[in-house]
């Protein structure tokens, strides 16, 4: 599980197992508990966006959701991991609320998000060329500076930044598979979409954040 | 031994997300592999995904306004009240 860089949240260690992570929870574990809130909400008010117009009904969602986790604790049987299970209350109470504002199913229409390119046209070489389709001029070498570019604050800014400009399916996959670390199964079962599909959206999305980070690194 | 010449540069970064994610058919990775051999433009697009993948990883997490936070708090708290 990636970790979040100079948050401001309490955070759990990043080895924190689910076992270790319940028995808090059934516990009483405020701070465990607390963590978990501020870990999950950006991703789980994507999915809840996914389903209801509103930015106050997806948070309206979102509450109803821990809500129910909160109450459905003891009932939790560990069939899926913890975060999959607080994940599919979240979806069962977004499509609820989606279905009573008779919005429609969102990850239907998705193939048809957004289809540009993951790299512009111009970059390549064209049909006249000798290497059609060929690099014009190759993107930077960024292996040696590895490092320094993922722990620069600045840098996760702009891919966070990228991402909230994503449409919102492709928001939602991203978050789930880069963010919070979900496999493609579990965001697959979660949100009803298929593997293809879900990886076209985790595609777009990624080509997207790296052309911004491009533009920030490499102006 | 594929033929990374195969594929052209353009294809490749469409198809890259399969191939990190393993559902590229095995042909296929032959061949993206034999072309990354061979063009140090794709070697590097492909490890500035990497890094970008590791970048959206390191994402803080968004703050939660305080009225849910309170409110489901104050629900975790009841629960475990005697």
């Amino acid at each position: 599980m990636p970790r979040p860089v100079g948050s401001r949240h309490v955070t759990l260690a990043p080895t924190t197992k689910d076992d270790e992570l319940l028995a808090r929870l059934r516990a009483g574990d405020e701070t465990a508990f607390e963590a978990l809130v501020a870990q999950l909400y950006g991703t789980m008010l994507m999915v809840a966006r996914t389903y209801v117009k509103d930015r106050a009904v997806a948070e309206e969602v979102v509450q109803e959701a821990w809500l129910g986790v909160v109450q459905g604790l003891d009932r939790f049987e560990g069939r899926s991991s913890l975060k999959t299970w607080i994940l599919a209350i979240l979806v069962n109470q977004a499509r609820t609320r989606g279905t009573r504002e008779a919005r429609s199913v969102p990850f239907a229409a998705l193939a048809r998000d957004d289809d540009g390119p993951a790299v512009e046209p111009e970059r390549f070489r064209g049909p006249d060329d000798p290497y059609p389709g060929g690099w014009r001029s190759f993107p930077a070498d960024w292996s040696a500076a590895a490092d320094r570019i993922v722990g620069d604050r600045e840098t996760i800014r702009v891919a966070m930044r990228a991402i909230a400009e994503l449409p919102p399916t492709q928001q939602t996959v991203i978050r789930m598979r880069d963010v919070e670390g979900y496999s493609s199964h579990e965001v697959c079962g979660l949100l009803g979409v298929s593997e293809a599909n879900q990886r076209v959206l985790l595609h777009r999305a990624r080509s997207r954040v790296r052309a911004a980070l491009e533009r920030h690194i490499d102006g | 031994m594929a033929d990374g010449t195969a594929i052209r540069c353009q294809e490749v970064v469409e198809i890259v997300t399969d191939y990190l994610e393993g559902r590229l058919p095995p042909d296929d990775v032959a061949v993206f592999e034999a072309h990354l051999d061979l063009c140090d433009g794709c070697r590097r697009y492909l490890d500035q995904m990497r890094i970008t993948i590791d970048a959206v990883g390191r994402i803080e997490h968004a703050d939660v306004p305080p009225a849910l936070r309170d409110t489901v708090l104050d629900a975790f708290r009841a629960r475990f009240r005697p």
